[in-house]
């Protein structure tokens, strides 16, 4: 769809916002509504705009599909691993209070960077069922054509 | 670090697991990597079991205190199941690598992260305390298995994926709308609390609503005769391992939740008398056995078999629970465990067959007895253990069902588990008859004994069901305590 010059100017004015939205949902979700899962949708909707004006190709090359699992797997373990800190500095699984001092501080910086990898998974995950999908398609055109030059 | 801060690492590494596990290359190193968390995992719900018998473990995730946080609450009932289901984890991962790597060449470190993950799910319906919780968990554990199920070599095992993830949705569905109508009422997630709040409103529409919503929600889960449907096809076309892994946890864990929700939460005095929950769930689970041994008689893929047989099985624990005594729910608890036993040797004896024959047909099973014969012997005896032969971890199973049918003065069930478990014998028969009883045809391939990385795990549970056939210390003093628990949570007045 690159070639219809109405779609890609629009789409180059509003990536960028939506992608900042998103970063804007991440990190404002321990004040306001949102969060790391809104915020991971919001961010990877981005990409597959992206992907839709500019084709799958070029939004792989922004970000491959390995670096998606890599990725993905990652925000869990972010996730656990600020559990475990709680544990590791004396407290429960998921307790942020022993990381600082302050208490509100403490949960603040525990929700923030526990959410972070909430955001993480998700939108590689979102991005990854597109990709999904999308090759699938293009898989089948190539089963497609390799037929067509058999008859 | 005292037992409690160690309960919640039974569900905690293998869920961190399997996020390694995914990004890990090659075979050896995903399998080693899931095997070590998995007996990880067992060895604390071991040491949680003694432990919980004594007096109830809590431990409140982030130190918030419930009902507000979530909290981890384990008793006799659910330490009994966490250590069933991490236990035969662990043994159903021995067996597999040499099958899984015939059936996954590829990728496995995904396949087994959702092995993992459904691990810990199921582990987590056990161990948890909320509710909400509850749901999360086998929403976490029913998708991974959807998809691992349809990773089964034959094509048809994307359908029965698809249908058991339709199927499946279906009932979690009517478990949230179940919990969310008790929220609705209680204001409280939180189990415990919640069984404190619903002798103020239990007088509507609302809770009796959501009493029959989990009931059949769960029902599903459990594959409770009519609501059975999505099991044996998922059983027969699933990969070996994940067939094992399935039959001898996942139907267990939704007996429990189950039985947490209509013991501990809603109460007996409740639960029983508001909706004829007894006579439903002892025709169901009559009709279960009957129906499920029947079809079983004339299943050709033995698979698909040993799937009836389980719905069959799954009729007897039921039975158990709707004579609501403390005997029943003991005969329930213990044939939970004693099936998880017999049906993984089973399936583990059959999926060995499959790797070396490359079928679980009858009729290319003829004359296996001489060419295989570990492997048979295992699976006959095995098949004695689910007959329920004297010396088997089946005969307690059933001896228990049958003393607890004669207090509560039920005869005629008595007649009818002897029923059925004589069509048990018909089913196991057929195999041992075609396995030794006739020649192998000319036209079937002569086949080897099978490796003993698949031969050693399927006698290791042929044993446990003769040790447990002969000590029951373990398996009846866990399901007497798992029974006391159920019912003393209750409201006083319930039969003793």
């Amino acid at each position: 769809m690159s070639d219809n010059g109405i779609l890609r100017v629009v789409a180059r004015f509003l990536i960028p916002l939506i992608m900042l939205f998103g970063l804007y949902i991440q990190f404002h979700g321990e004040y306001s509504p949102g969060g790391g899962f809104q915020a991971g949708v919001v961010f990877a909707a981005g990409w597959i705009l992206f992907a839709l004006i500019y084709g799958l190709e070029d939004a792989l090359k922004v970000i491959p599909q390995r670096a998606m699992y890599v990725l993905a797997a990652a925000g869990v373990l972010l996730y656990a691993a600020v559990g475990l800190l709680g544990v590791a500095m004396g407290g429960r699984y998921l307790d942020f209070y022993p990381l600082l001092d302050s208490p509100h501080a403490a949960q603040q910086l525990g929700i923030i960077t526990v959410e972070f990898g909430v955001g993480v998974t998700v939108a590689t995950v979102v991005m990854l069922i597109f990709t999904m999908f999308a090759r699938r398609k293009s898989e089948w055109k190539a089963i497609l054509e390799e037929g067509d030059e058999e008859t | 670090m005292n037992i409690v801060d160690l309960m919640p690492f039974s569900v905690l590494v293998p869920l961190i697991a399997s996020a390694v596990v995914a990004m890990l290359p090659g075979r050896t190193l995903p399998w080693a990597l899931t095997f070590l968390a998995t007996l990880i995992s067992a060895v604390i719900a071991a040491l949680v079991l003694p432990a919980a018998t004594d007096v109830t473990l809590s431990y409140p995730f982030g130190n918030w205190p419930p009902p507000i946080g979530i909290e981890y609450r384990v008793d006799a009932a659910n330490a009994f199941v966490a250590l069933l289901v991490s236990g035969m984890a662990t043994l159903a991962l021995l067996w597999a690598p040499i099958s899984v790597n015939r059936e996954v060449p590829k990728r496995q470190g995904p396949f087994y992260a959702l092995f993992l993950l459904a691990l810990s799910g199921l582990l987590g319906i056990t161990l948890t305390g909320d509710a909400f919780n509850v749901f999360v968990f086998l929403e976490i554990s029913s998708l991974a298995t959807y998809a691992l199920v349809a990773y089964g070599s034959d094509r048809r095992a994307l359908l029965a994926a698809f249908r058991y993830l339709i199927m499946g949705t279906i009932g979690a569905t009517f478990l949230l709308i179940g919990i969310a109508f008790l929220y609705m009422m209680t204001g409280t997630l939180n189990m415990a609390d919640m069984a404190e709040r619903l002798p103020e409103v239990r007088d509507t529409r609302s809770v009796r609503a959501a009493l029959a919503f989990i009931i059949v929600g769960l029902g599903l889960k459990l594959a409770l005769l009519p609501l059975h449907l999505w099991l044996p096809n998922a059983y027969a076309y699933a990969p070996n391992f994940v067939t094992i892994f399935l039959a001898g946890t996942a139907t267990k864990v939704a007996l429990y939740v189950m039985l947490r929700f209509i013991f501990t939460v809603f109460a007996p005095d409740y639960s029983f008398v508001v909706l004829p929950l007894a006579t439903v769930l002892m025709v169901l689970a009559v009709a279960g056995m009957f129906a499920g041994s029947w079809v079983a008689m004339f299943q050709v893929h033995l698979k698909r078999m040993l799937a009836y047989s389980s719905v069959a099985q799954v009729g007897y624990m039921v039975l158990g629970v709707s004579l609501v005594t403390a005997a029943g729910l003991t005969a329930a608890f213990l044939h939970l465990f004693n099936h998880a036993l017999i049906k993984t040797a089973l399936f583990m004896a059959i999926g060995t067959v499959m790797y070396q024959t490359g079928s679980a047909k009858i009729d290319d099973l003829r004359g296996l007895g001489r060419q295989m014969p570990w492997t048979m012997t295992a699976f006959a005896l095995a098949g004695l253990s689910i007959i329920g032969v004297p010396t088997t971890a089946g005969f307690i199973s059933k001896w228990y069902l049958i003393l607890a049918a004669v207090e509560s003065g039920a005869w005629w069930l008595v007649g009818l588990i002897v029923l059925t478990s004589m069509m048990a014998v018909v089913y196991v028969w057929r195999v041992i008859e075609a396995a030794w009883m006739t020649e192998r045809p000319a036209n079937l391939p002569m086949v080897r004994e099978a490796p003993l990385g698949l031969l050693v795990p399927t006698w290791i549970l042929v044993a446990l069901n003769f040790y447990f056939g002969l000590d029951t210390r373990l398996t009846v003093g866990a399901a007497s305590a798992a029974a006391e628990v159920m019912l003393g949570s209750g409201v006083s007045g319930v039969n003793p």
